[in-house]
């Protein structure tokens, strides 16, 4: 017998494990910059970029504050991105989608 | 490869600002096709797993670290179209709230990740699916693929957009050189993600992988034991 879990099921712990991801084991994330910002080192052009409009944010860099605990400032900004993230795209996903065809009044 | 202010001059900022305003929404108009009272959800559950893979930076040596971009993952589980407007929130509320990435150069980063991104990883695994034996099995390898190219693709178009509008006179070859070497070994680890997460998926719901869903319908039908009435 395969296992084939209900759609609830699935999105139930798929929500998990992205809220796992961002919240704890991005604590274990390798913090060396990534390709771009090694290029941009490299190659010399790191010193154009400019901090961000948003570099004062609670949640800026990844980062909570008024929270010291490097842990606990990184999940709780991990799981609140990624909570907004569901929030914005679920809420933007579900206008955007076909109803059923019961209250489907048809394409335009 | 989230680019911060800066790097860009302002009519290229401008100019990648309108081809990601065109491209969203042209995608808004798209996802409705793939968007139901079954995918939407499916689609949410995306874009948040992309934000959270995009938190997990892998090394790639010498100092040197590369993510997920999400683009073909993305594409193949919940659609194209839908793609480009889940790598766009996720970007968008990085820009607004993590400040990851710039805020002038949302458009720039929204044309590189959103766009090119999605389009080369999709575009490669509809390839690949279309030339392979329709079986699942093969679907997850399709999107690995199309998400190794996926990377390098999007560091491409940054290099020439750079070559045009960078804030830097530095010679194009020496970027170009320098961003497709380490992104090709990013891509790496985008397309094991990419290959792991849809081989999981088509292992439990093939019918909730939208690239998936071809396959299921025109794969021979198998007779199983214990499906006799």
């Amino acid at each position: 017998m395969k296992f084939r879990p209900t759609t609830r099921t699935f999105l139930v712990v798929g929500l998990l494990t992205a809220l796992f991801v961002a919240g704890v084991a991005s604590y274990y994330a390798s913090s060396h910059p990534d390709g771009l910002s090694a290029v941009a080192e490299s190659t010399g052009f790191v010193d154009r970029g400019k901090a961000s409009a948003t570099s004062d944010g609670p949640l800026a860099g990844y980062e909570t504050n008024g929270i010291a605990d490097d842990r606990l400032s990184g999940g709780v900004a991990g799981i609140a991105g990624a909570l907004l993230v569901l929030v914005v795209g679920g809420g933007l996903f579900r206008l955007l989608r076909r109803r059923s065809p019961s209250d489907d009044p048809g394409e335009a | 490869m989230h680019v911060p202010d800066g790097f860009f001059d302002v009519p290229t900022s401008v100019a990648t600002g309108v081809v990601a305003a065109a491209g969203v929404s042209v995608a808004l108009r798209r996802a409705r096709h793939e968007l139901d009272d079954r995918t939407a959800p499916m689609a949410g559950l995306v874009a948040t797993f992309v934000f959270a893979g995009q938190m997990m930076n892998f090394p790639v040596g010498a100092g040197t670290s590369g993510h997920l971009l999400g683009g073909a993952l993305a594409a193949v589980l919940a659609g194209p179209w839908t793609a480009v407007l889940a790598i766009t929130v996720v970007l968008s509320v990085q820009a607004l709230l993590m400040a990851d990435g710039g805020i002038t150069a949302l458009g720039t980063n929204v044309t590189l990740m959103a766009l090119v991104g999605v389009a080369v990883g999709w575009l490669i695994f509809k390839v690949l699916r279309s030339v392979l034996p329709k079986r699942l099995a093969l679907v997850a390898p399709a999107a690995a693929v199309g998400a190794l190219v996926s990377v390098p693709a999007a560091a491409a178009v940054f290099t020439l957009l750079f070559s045009v509008g960078g804030t830097a006179p530095i010679d194009t070859g020496t970027v170009l050189v320098a961003m497709l070497g380490w992104h090709t070994v990013i891509g790496i680890g985008e397309a094991v993600i990419t290959g792991l997460v849809v081989a999981g998926v088509v292992a439990v719901r093939p019918d909730l992988c939208y690239g998936a869903r071809p396959v299921l319908r025109e794969r021979p039908l198998e007779v199983r034991a214990g499906m006799a009435p």
